[in-house]
């Protein structure tokens, strides 16, 4: 029994959709940092169900330097969330709103 | 045989998803997260794609999640606060959410006779195609991405950095 690529883009479409959601609710900065990697992931599935309709190569090529450049950025990014908990001592977004203290 | 394969790691992604939006607390959230990743590796294998599910694994999974489940615990992340943000998010957001998901299901669900159909096995991309590719055709941006790591290391150390 075959799976129709419709169905992948179909799960990636919910798992992004859910992701946005996740990003406007939530208001820790980490949880919200973690839907911007959820819609990652979604795009990748993306990539990869088109890939495979296409017997395209490219497709997971891109996936790949994706997971590079999310690991580069959830380093850059942590580091970020633990220098504003230094100075404010707060994870709310609502509180992180001033540019200077 | 597949599609019950699909459905059964399709709704473990789902419903982990949906479980971080409501779990409160970070930790419970970022655990969800390790589910859907972990399950969306089974289904880029249902794809063909071996290497990047490995590295979906490996590099989600492992490295990215723990990063993230070892800052929650140094900064003592406790249960969310219930701010009520902005109002527009509610108002405009969840709705404009649905309205994309319904959006994007009707569009690619009325291709679908245009789209081909999975099976396991049809299509297997080998760790030797994608290296191929990838260290012949594409040498110069894998070398760049190296820099990007390097810089991104010492951002990171230099962000995290106590001040005198």
């Amino acid at each position: 029994m075959a799976v129709p690529i419709a169905y992948y883009l179909v799960l990636s479409a919910i798992l992004f959709s859910i992701g946005v959601a996740a990003f406007l609710i939530k208001r820790n900065i980490i949880t919200v940092f973690m839907s911007i990697e959820l819609m990652l992931n979604a795009v990748n599935l993306t990539f990869v169900a088109f890939a495979h309709q296409w017997h395209q190569l490219s497709g997971q090529i891109f996936v790949f330097f994706v997971m590079v450049v999310a690991a580069a950025e959830a380093a850059v990014g942590l580091a970020i969330i633990i220098a504003v908990f230094r100075t404010r001592n707060t994870l709310n977004v609502d509180s992180v709103d001033l540019m200077k203290l | 045989m597949y599609l019950l394969l699909f459905f059964i790691f399709g709704g473990i992604c789902v419903a982990g998803a949906l479980n971080l939006v409501r779990q409160s607390h970070p930790i419970n959230s970022a655990l969800s997260l390790i589910v859907v990743m972990s399950s969306l590796a089974v289904l880029y294998l249902l794809l063909g794609a071996e290497f990047l599910a490995a590295a979906q694994v490996i590099v989600y999974s492992g490295a990215i999640m723990v990063l993230f489940t070892f800052v929650i615990m140094l900064l003592n992340a406790g249960q969310e606060e219930r701010t009520h943000g902005s109002r527009a998010a509610y108002f405009a957001g969840i709705p404009g959410v649905a309205v994309l998901v319904c959006l994007l299901s009707f569009v690619f669900l009325s291709q679908k006779s245009h789209l081909s159909s999975a099976r396991i096995g049809d299509y297997l991309v080998t760790v030797s195609d994608l290296s191929e590719v990838l260290f012949r055709d594409l040498l110069l941006p894998f070398e760049v991405t190296s820099v990007l790591i390097l810089v991104a290391i010492l951002g990171a150390v230099a962000l995290a950095r106590r001040e005198n």
